[in-house]
């Protein structure tokens, strides 16, 4: 394998390993701030222990994220020297403000939101909750908006091979940006609920139940179900934007080969690149042209079409049924769950134990979703990495392939092993048993203001 | 606007230099000492280690952000310069890395885990903590000498590789001996002694070959009247040595005075980054790039300045209020 897949792979594996921990943590910071808000409100221990639980699968969640941010931060030099030297006066700015921005802000407080009972007020700690979920979505906003600006770059002019900023507002408000992280916004939230409701379901059908499993899975399948007709909304918005800003990947996505008028809705196909076209395809009849053109004869331009590249059909094509099977799977988990859940009289515990286990299987739906989406934009944009201007190959590093063959074995180690530890180890902390907090019971009165 | 020759194209990236020197020289002391801690684990008892890693729990996340900083400045200010150094510095950049995550995972996991797997992640700590050490001290001792070939450059680097890891040990000894008390701060005084000696050692070493090794150094240093202007450095970091030794062996250090030695290594790595900064200047990567050579479009450096003018001191100010916040000796840490 040549060097330019090589780092190409391991900047993928790394991206995909990073983005995981972030797609939970996002989410899970301001649902922590809810948790505890709920119980200084109600008084209700099940808040608290829900608060408590929650806070150290964010803190397993955020260290895992940290340390794969900092190798992401040495590998945009390490594998792609050449983007930084030619698109350094976009990205480095971009890349600036999130640094100070987000993650001193969240690196700093989450020590005294982890740590800090006892230590400051419980106003001063909800403020510093409510701090590190706010640094994780900044977080989120910059490092968008240099993505978005990758697949649709403006406020931009090209000198002599060096990109040069005309306009900031442009740069950061690019034409793909907002519906690119609301998209990634509502990912996190939807991640983070159905990690919730699927651990709190896994706790209820192993019998190791406490008071905060009721609340942990009403609130995942409500935060859940109000979430994923948006996304479903989202997504379609963000998809007839890529539609109009880069065709060559819906194109791709939808697996059309030579432009046509009425083109299919393939639900199922096996692109074949080398013979340009798909077996086994089955589809509805003029369905992506009523869906990316509202109108069953529009006429959709095909692959062949894109004479300066474009990128590789299957995977572009497979990572966006998945993604989109994943939703509907969302849609029907959390609505019948829902519904479910309240013909029980809102009582988890009486859930049949198939739906709990469903449930349970779906904890990590989101990342299947997220990483699938992220697939579909990412490899959608090759052979690009900046769209339409600067390619791939242009900015690959001169490290012989065998230092990043190397690199790569020793990364994927390592990341599977911390996978499948973050995995066991949510797996253990869920089963393990909480006793109740000390002098409280379930409907006690909360210790307001002074530290607890 | 007076008239005055002062031009932003020459003045920014010396600011943006500047502000990359202390981040990274805030990283090294700062992620200096739990790296310190962490080499230390496995010399300590069971329930020392806890202590040990509740005294830096709170801390470690925004620590190891500095050097996000440090490289971000370095990919964004000076992009020509990034690619050069990490190119360079390919394979010891990915080791550090792999050491980091090893290290920064098992803060987490050597207490949510089940049982049996604790001293697997207490191992983990240790090594990446060690790893990382030693790559950072290998690619300081590569950057020093700008990436010359042949063995003595190498041996060279060997030589810091190891004298690096010697000099986190000391100042994490003295954090130690500053939060601990007790049997454990006992032990952190012993750790400390251990690792004086060969930190002064390495450091008189590494004075005397660097001006053998580059020219460019010895011009810089061996050369009157700068020679004696600039006698105040080693001195200065002679007698910060000497008075943590002192401290050391006497009972003060154990009682109200036990924050002294950890403010005297760390002026030690202040004086040590001022006198490589006086080597280094107006190199970014030694006799091959300077600032201005390696510096991006001064219209993109001016976005940044403005965004550090106002964050910079915001972190700082809530730094200092994070570690007021822990301040005093080391208690058991809980979520609550």
């Amino acid at each position: 394998m040549d060097a330019l897949v090589l780092a190409r792979i391991q900047f993928a594996a790394n991206i995909t390993f990073h983005i995981l921990f972030p797609t939970i943590t996002i989410a899970l910071g301001w649902a922590l701030l809810f948790f505890r808000l709920r119980w200084l409100k109600t008084g209700d221990a099940g808040w608290l222990m829900a608060y408590r639980f929650w806070t150290k699968v964010f803190a397993l969640s955020f260290a895992l994220g940290v340390v794969s941010g900092i190798v992401m931060s040495f590998q945009f030099g390490t594998n792609w020297p050449g983007f930084m030297e030619r698109v350094g006066n976009v990205a480095g700015p971009l890349l600036g403000y999130e640094v100070l921005t987000a993650f001193f802000l969240e690196a700093t407080f989450l020590g005294i939101m982890l740590f800090g009972h006892g230590k400051v007020s419980e106003r001063v700690h909800l403020l510093a909750t409510g701090l590190v979920a706010f640094g994780t979505t900044m977080s989120a906003f910059w490092i968008l908006a240099l993505n978005s600006w990758m697949h649709t770059p403006a406020g931009v002019e090209v000198r002599g091979g060096e990109f040069f900023v005309t306009s900031w507002i442009e740069v950061v408000f690019n034409p793909s940006f907002p519906y690119r992280l609301v998209h990634m916004l509502l990912a996190s939230g939807l991640t983070m609920a159905f990690l919730v409701a699927g651990v709190s379901a896994w706790q209820f059908l192993k019998g190791k139940a406490n008071a905060s499993s009721p609340q942990a899975l009403r609130f995942g399948l409500t935060v859940g179900a109000v979430l994923i007709p948006l996304q479903i909304l989202a997504g379609d918005m963000h998809g007839l934007n890529t539609l109009e800003h880069q065709p060559a990947k819906v194109a791709a996505m939808e697996g059309v080969w030579e432009t046509q008028a009425g083109a299919p809705l393939l639900l199922f196909a096996v692109p074949d690149q080398t013979a340009r076209t798909n077996h086994f395809a089955l589809g509805i009849p003029q369905g992506a042209s009523l869906i990316l053109k509202h109108d069953p004869q529009a006429e959709i331009q095909g692959v062949n079409d894109f004479k300066d590249g474009h990128p590789p059909v299957a995977p572009v094509f497979w990572a966006f049924r998945i993604m989109v099977g994943t939703g509907v799977l969302m849609l029907v988990a959390s609505w019948g769950g829902l519904w479910l859940l309240r013909r029980q009289g809102w009582s988890a515990a009486q859930l049949p134990r198939p739906v709990l286990a469903g449930l349970a299987l779906m904890a990590f739906s989101g990342w299947t979703a997220t990483v699938a989406g992220w697939y579909v934009t990412e490899v959608g944009r090759q052979p690009w990495i900046v769209q339409g201007l600067l390619r791939v190959d242009e900015v690959a590093s001169a490290v012989p392939g065998a230092h990043i063959a190397l690199t790569l074995a020793l990364y994927l180690t390592v990341y599977a092993a911390l996978l499948l530890a973050y995995v066991s180890v949510v797996k253990h902390m869920a089963e393990k048993p909480v006793p109740m907090p000390e002098g409280l019971p379930p409907r006690a009165a909360p210790a307001t203001g002074a530290a607890a | 606007m007076s008239a005055a020759a002062f031009d932003w194209a020459t003045a920014l990236p010396v600011v943006f230099l500047v502000l990359m020197g202390v981040a990274m020289l805030a990283y090294v002391v700062l992620d200096g000492y739990d790296l310190g801690v962490g080499l230390l684990l496995h010399r300590a008892t069971p329930d020392q280690r806890d202590t040990m890693i509740a005294s830096i729990g709170p801390f470690w996340d925004a620590n190891e952000t500095w050097l996000v900083l440090g490289v971000g400045i370095l990919l964004i200010a000076f992009p020509k310069a990034h690619g050069l150094v990490l190119t360079a510095l390919y394979l010891p950049v990915a080791l550090m890395l792999v050491g980091l995550v090893l290290r920064g995972v098992a803060f987490d996991f050597r207490v949510k885990a089940q049982d049996q797997w604790k001293p697997l992640w207490n191992l983990a700590f240790w090594a990446g903590s060690g790893i990382a050490a030693v790559s950072q001290g290998w690619m300081l001792g590569r950057y020093i000498t700008g990436f010359a070939e042949g063995s003595a450059a190498h041996l060279f680097a060997g030589v810091i590789a190891l004298l690096l890891p010697a000099a986190y040990v000391l100042l994490g000894a003295c954090w130690l001996v500053m939060k601990t008390e007790g049997a454990l701060q006992l032990l952190a005084v012993r750790w400390a002694k251990w690792a004086w000696p060969p930190l002064v050692l390495g450091m008189g070493l590494v004075s005397l070959v660097t001006p053998v090794v580059s020219t460019t150094v010895r011009d810089r240093w061996f050369s009157m009247p700068e020679f004696i202007a600039l006698l105040p450095i080693p001195l200065a970091t002679l007698a910060a040595l000497v008075l943590a030794r002192v401290l050391l062996n006497s009972k003060m250090a154990l009682g109200r005075l036990c924050w002294v030695p950890f403010v005297a290594v760390v002026s030690v790595f202040v004086f040590g980054a001022i006198g490589l900064a006086y080597s280094l200047f107006p190199y970014v990567v030694m006799d091959q790039l300077t600032v201005w050579q390696a510096a991006s479009a001064t219209s993109s450096l001016a976005v940044i300045a403005v965004g550090c003018a106002v964050t910079v001191p915001a972190i700082v100010g809530y730094t200092i209020f994070s570690y007021r916040v822990f301040s005093g000796k080391v208690r058991e840490l809980s979520y609550a």
